[in-house]
């Protein structure tokens, strides 16, 4: 059971300062990883010591150890079973009083703990006063007070943790409250029965098992049903007699009761001596500040204006200026293809090595610029205190359609205003702490405007709205908003239903975001892209441009092919065809040649066979091809298009495929409409796939984006073309 | 009930009161209980979002926020 106790633990509350904390002691030295299975951040660090090595884990910030959020499963886990030598809780010392309530119950699970009491800064200014040798005194712990932007009390509080885990070895008596006779009595009765049983004992005291068992905890008390069904049954008809008990005589819940006598300890200990000048709630200095900027951040009017200038400024920013190295990053990789290109030999190793490989990873780290300004921009809104702000002021909008208000964000990144991107959209649900609402969020943000997007609608409003441009792209906007608020209402009520999870947050003083915070947090997200992204997206390059790519056709069209060409030549160099007549007809031959390649291919082939499909929505078999090499990347449409027209290599400002387009008569409103309608609503890209399983740690989310986008845009895509044909 | 004791939806800006009853369970409850929410506490309504939910509450030095289904279940004395 007890392994190496060298590891220290970092605990607290969100917003007490204990990430600052974490950021100080390991500064880059950071480990970043997720859990298995869900995506609660695993952060591991160094820290250096009087010359020794610590391995500090940095817990999810959570206020209480119950089992309702990931982060708190997880941190009670890493605790019982990685079981460190120490823990630093890292308090508010102006907000002592509920930063405590975690406190005992590190306690009542038996863990060694140094109390960092920081931002005691905060706290004087706010007129509080501390005593933290009486603190000390009265709950038996090590106090230590700390300033963790500023450095002071961090040496002194892991010189602390580091001698509590030799002198303790990791675990002490479990702190042990009475939560009124009747609780008590239970407790007294369970806690033999669980001793004798040994019911998960190795890992946690006998009594806290036995509270949780009245506090209804379904993660202990599923296991103890795993391990033992006979005894927690047994467990659990006492709780059930005591709850009946309960209700009867005080119309109350054991959990109620033991969280009143919890916090009844707390602030006896807190009234005897050991703060002062926190009776008066509304008089603080720091709080006084943040009540003054709210006045105007959540006023009415100014509220509103105010979000919505900042999420505008941020999306500019992130799109516009992350276009600039985003520029250099492909204008690289485009000139890696040429340059490794003409040191190989034609044939399919080199198209492997500069349309598969080159272009893919290209593709991948393209994104890296948008990415990093996104996280930095989030980063410095979370860290200041505004996005919980954002999240006050939106939430009633995005409630009404299963969301939260911290919705917003993502919504807005991916593309809410026309042009951003749905990678980084995704990776932004992570400040949303509600389950529900983040998965409803990850799926939906898809259907935003990105700016991949744009290129496909632009060439079709050019051919098909010349009068109405900037209002029928206004309304594409509009429409993708439409869709993807109309389809988290269908999931919240159909695949992930169940009531809303209760919004209780705290409003976090406004605070300076730390350089280091910002840029460590920025730093270890973006790394993190780049490495679980990359290589399967590398991979699927391939598949893609293999797909694209092969069979090859058959011999006789190679054959002929170069007959013409040598044909073409020969008639050049008789004099028949000037050197630009010449030119001409080559390029055109080649684009011919391209386009007999993609329709061969094994793309080309399912696009062709999927026509029957395809045909109630107006898609012939280009617009199919062309489709489907947009779930590589939604760029790919356009200049695919463009070799199903045999236009050779094309851009959007190319005029050569609107013309032909124009000029086909397959092509009516309808079928623009209904392009646009499927563009707009069909499956993310591979890169917003692989990011929506490493968000929800789910391959089932990555298939259902895959195939209910396909069907949710192919249905809206047939009804848009038979109304409009 | 009495009259001075009324439900925290109906709480007015800058209005103070130290809360009586909270008859939440399950993930509600302990959600509440986790972030200070328990009677006997001092609290004061700081005020209320654009759209006149969620309200946000000052208690124990902190600001809380949350939704008027959610303060439905909370007694507030004044």
């Amino acid at each position: 059971m007890q392994k190496d106790f060298s590891n220290i633990a970092i605990a607290g509350n969100p917003n007490s300062g204990k990430t600052t904390a974490f950021n100080r002691y390991t500064g880059a030295r950071q480990h970043v990883g997720n859990y298995p299975g869900i995506t609660v951040e695993k952060k591991e660090g160094i820290a250096h010591l009087d010359g020794i090595e610590v391995t500090l884990v940095d817990l999810p910030g959570t206020y209480s150890l119950t089992a309702y959020s990931m982060e708190e499963v997880v941190a009670r886990r890493v605790l019982s079973e990685e079981h460190p030598g120490a823990v630093i809780d890292v308090v508010n010392s102006g907000v002592l009083e509920r930063n405590l309530y975690l406190s005992v119950q590190l306690m009542e699970l038996g863990m060694p703990i140094v109390l960092a009491l920081n931002m005691m800064d905060e706290a004087k200014s706010k007129g509080v006063h501390i005593n933290t040798e009486r603190l000390a005194e009265l709950t038996g712990l090590k106090c230590v007070p700390m300033i963790a932007r500023k450095g002071e009390g961090l040496d002194d509080a892991l010189r602390a943790a580091v001698e509590l885990a030799k002198e303790t070895g990791g675990r002490v008596a479990p702190l042990e409250i009475s939560y009124g006779t009747d609780i008590d009595l239970c407790l007294k009765e369970m806690v033999p029965l669980i001793e004798e049983a040994q019911l998960l004992t190795k890992y946690y005291p006998a009594r806290w098992v036995a509270m949780k068992f009245l506090e209804r905890d379904e993660e202990i008390t599923d296991r103890a049903a795993k391990l033992n069904p006979e005894l927690a049954a047994k467990l659990q008809a006492k709780t059930e007699t005591l709850t009946s008990h309960l209700q009867k005589t005080a119309k109350t819940y054991p959990e109620a009761l033991i969280a009143d006598y919890r916090y009844g300890w707390i602030s006896s200990i807190l009234k005897n001596g050991v703060m002062k000048g926190a009776d008066d709630i509304s008089h603080e200095d720091r709080v006084a500040f943040s009540d003054k900027a709210d006045r105007i951040l959540t006023d009415v009017v100014m509220g509103p204006v105010i979000l919505f200038t900042v999420l505008y400024l941020m999306y500019y920013v992130t799109i516009e200026v992350g276009a600039i190295p985003n520029e250099w990053l492909s204008g690289f990789f485009d000139w890696l293809g040429g340059t490794v290109g003409d040191l190989m030999g034609d044939g399919p190793l080199k198209s492997l090595v500069t349309d598969g490989v080159i272009a893919g990873v290209g593709g991948v780290l393209g994104f890296v610029p948008l990415i990093m300004i996104m996280f930095l921009f989030i980063a410095v809104l979370e860290d200041s205190g505004y996005m919980a702000r954002v999240a006050y002021i939106m939430d009633r909008v995005f409630r009404f359609f299963g969301l939260h208000g911290a919705s917003i964000m993502p919504f807005i990144i991916s593309g809410g205003i026309a042009g951003g991107c749905a990678v980084p959209g995704v990776m932004a649900t992570r400040t949303l702490r509600s389950p529900k609402e983040r998965l409803a969020t990850i799926l939906t943000v898809p259907f935003m405007t990105c700016g991949a997007k744009i290129p496909v609608f632009l060439l079709l409003v050019n051919i098909f709205f010349e009068h109405n441009r900037p209002l029928i792209m206004f309304c594409i906007t509009l429409a993708g908003w439409a869709a993807a608020l109309l389809v988290a209402r269908l999931l919240r009520s159909t695949l992930i239903r169940g009531v809303p999870t209760p919004f209780v947050m705290e409003l976090p003083p406004y605070r300076y975001p730390t350089f280091s915070g910002v840029v460590i947090h920025t730093w270890e997200r973006t790394w993190q892209y780049i490495k679980k992204a990359g290589t399967v997206i590398l991979a699927i390059s391939i598949l893609i441009w293999a797909a694209m790519t092969f069979p090859s056709p058959p011999a006789e069209v190679e054959e002929q092919f170069e007959v013409n060409k040598a044909a073409i030549e020969e008639r050049q160099a008789t004099g028949a065809l000037t050197e630009e007549e010449a030119e001409e007809q080559l390029t055109e031959l080649e684009n011919s040649d391209l386009q007999q390649h993609l329709l061969n291919s094994f793309a080309g082939r399912l696009g062709t066979a999927m026509e029957t499909i395809t045909s109630p929505a107006g898609f012939d078999w280009r617009t199919n091809i062309a489709l489907i090499g947009g779930i590589a990347a939604k760029e790919v449409v356009i200049s695919t298009l463009g070799t199903a027209y045999s236009l050779g290599s094309i851009d959007e400002e190319d005029v050569s495929l609107a013309d032909s387009i124009r000029n086909d008569p397959h092509w009516s409103l309808a079928t623009g409409v209904a392009l646009m309608v499927f563009t707009l609503l069909y499956s993310p890209c591979f890169v917003t796939l692989m990011v929506i399983k490493q968000e929800t740690a789910k391959w089932r989310w990555l298939f259902f984006s895959l195939f209910f986008n396909l069907a949710f845009a192919y249905v809206l895509s047939v009804i848009a073309f038979q109304l409009l044909k | 009930m009495d009259a001075d004791v009324l439900s925290l939806r109906s709480l007015k800006k800058g209005q103070k009161g130290i809360i009586r009853t909270i008859d939440a369970d399950g993930e509600l409850g302990r959600r509440i209980r986790d972030m200070g929410l328990v009677p006997g506490i001092q609290i004061q309504c700081m005020g209320r979002a654009p759209l006149k939910d969620p309200v946000a509450l000052r208690l124990m030095g902190f600001t809380l926020t949350l939704r008027n289904r959610e303060a439905d279940h909370i007694n507030v004395q004044v």
